[in-house]
């Protein structure tokens, strides 16, 4: 375990912890893109380049921003009079203690057979595109397919305008 | 500990935090952003078991992490384009007062 990790460890469990618990809205959308970027370093400090530079497109870039649009569209960012939490909070709350419990419990029940340190992987880009390209054809294809649908499909829903008296 | 069951507990975290917020936040896109933390709590689980499974050069849990982010792409689109909609329609994003079904 090295520094490195405790260091990416603390920055992206803060970040998420600020995403779900600051009052306003934007400051959550930003707290979450903190969240996104520790994940992305903690890929690359496991060796997964491409993976750790996807994360940093796909989240950063473009989920981020879709966040910070839709809050700014809904006027989100006000905080209501009564409240950010639900009035079931507190049994949301023990659902997730619940499940941190029974995960954290199995991993350190698991620790000692878990697999140690091991050298680094060596994997190039090629590979990965090789590896797409040939095996993975028909799952880049069908990902494709749901992306153009999804993108469709969310300008349809969002752009759908009823007529009528407000 | 090994560097592995970090990784795990850390990504179990950070489920849970994704978990309790999306049960307890009234707000709907932060709702949505709670889900994202889940997702990308599994995403980290699949890149540490490929880094420190025994055939990392299978790429296995790599590509499975990768279509992962592409769908939670999609996810996120499609979600924050149905709470706009239902902004449009009921001039709020509060989920408490969301308790009829009739349009």
């Amino acid at each position: 375990m090295s520094f490195v990790f405790y260091v990416l460890a603390a920055l992206t469990v803060a970040g998420g912890l600020a995403a779900m618990l600051l009052k306003n809205t934007v400051h959550c959308a930003l707290a979450l893109t903190v969240a996104f970027a520790g994940l992305a370093l903690l890929f690359l400090e496991l060796d997964a380049q491409f993976a750790g530079f996807a994360q940093i497109l796909v989240y950063i870039g473009a989920v981020a921003i879709l966040v910070v649009f839709a809050i700014l569209l809904t006027r989100g960012s006000e905080t209501p009079k009564d409240g950010v939490f639900s009035h079931t909070w507190l049994a949301g709350l023990a659902v997730a203690a619940a499940v941190f419990a029974v995960l954290g419990w199995a991993v350190l029940q698991a620790a000692p057979l878990l697999p140690g340190a091991s050298p680094a992987p060596v994997v190039t880009v090629q590979q990965i595109g090789d590896a797409l390209m040939g095996r993975y054809v028909l799952p880049l294809e069908i990902a494709g397919v749901l992306l153009t649908a999804a993108m469709i499909g969310a300008v349809i829903v969002a752009l759908h305008e009823k007529e009528g008296p407000k | 500990m090994t560097p592995l069951a970090g990784y795990l507990l850390v990504a179990a975290l950070l489920f849970s935090i994704g978990l309790a917020g999306a049960l307890t936040r009234r707000n709907a896109i932060l709702v949505l952003i709670g889900i994202e933390l889940m997702l990308n709590a599994a995403n980290l689980n699949l890149i540490a078991f490929w880094r420190y499974g025994p055939h990392p050069e299978a790429l296995t849990g790599m590509m499975f992490a990768i279509f992962s982010i592409a769908v939670a792409a999609a996810e996120a689109a499609v979600g924050l384009g149905l709470v706009i909609q239902i902004h449009r329609h009921a001039h709020t994003t509060d989920l408490d007062q969301m308790n009829r079904m009739k349009g």
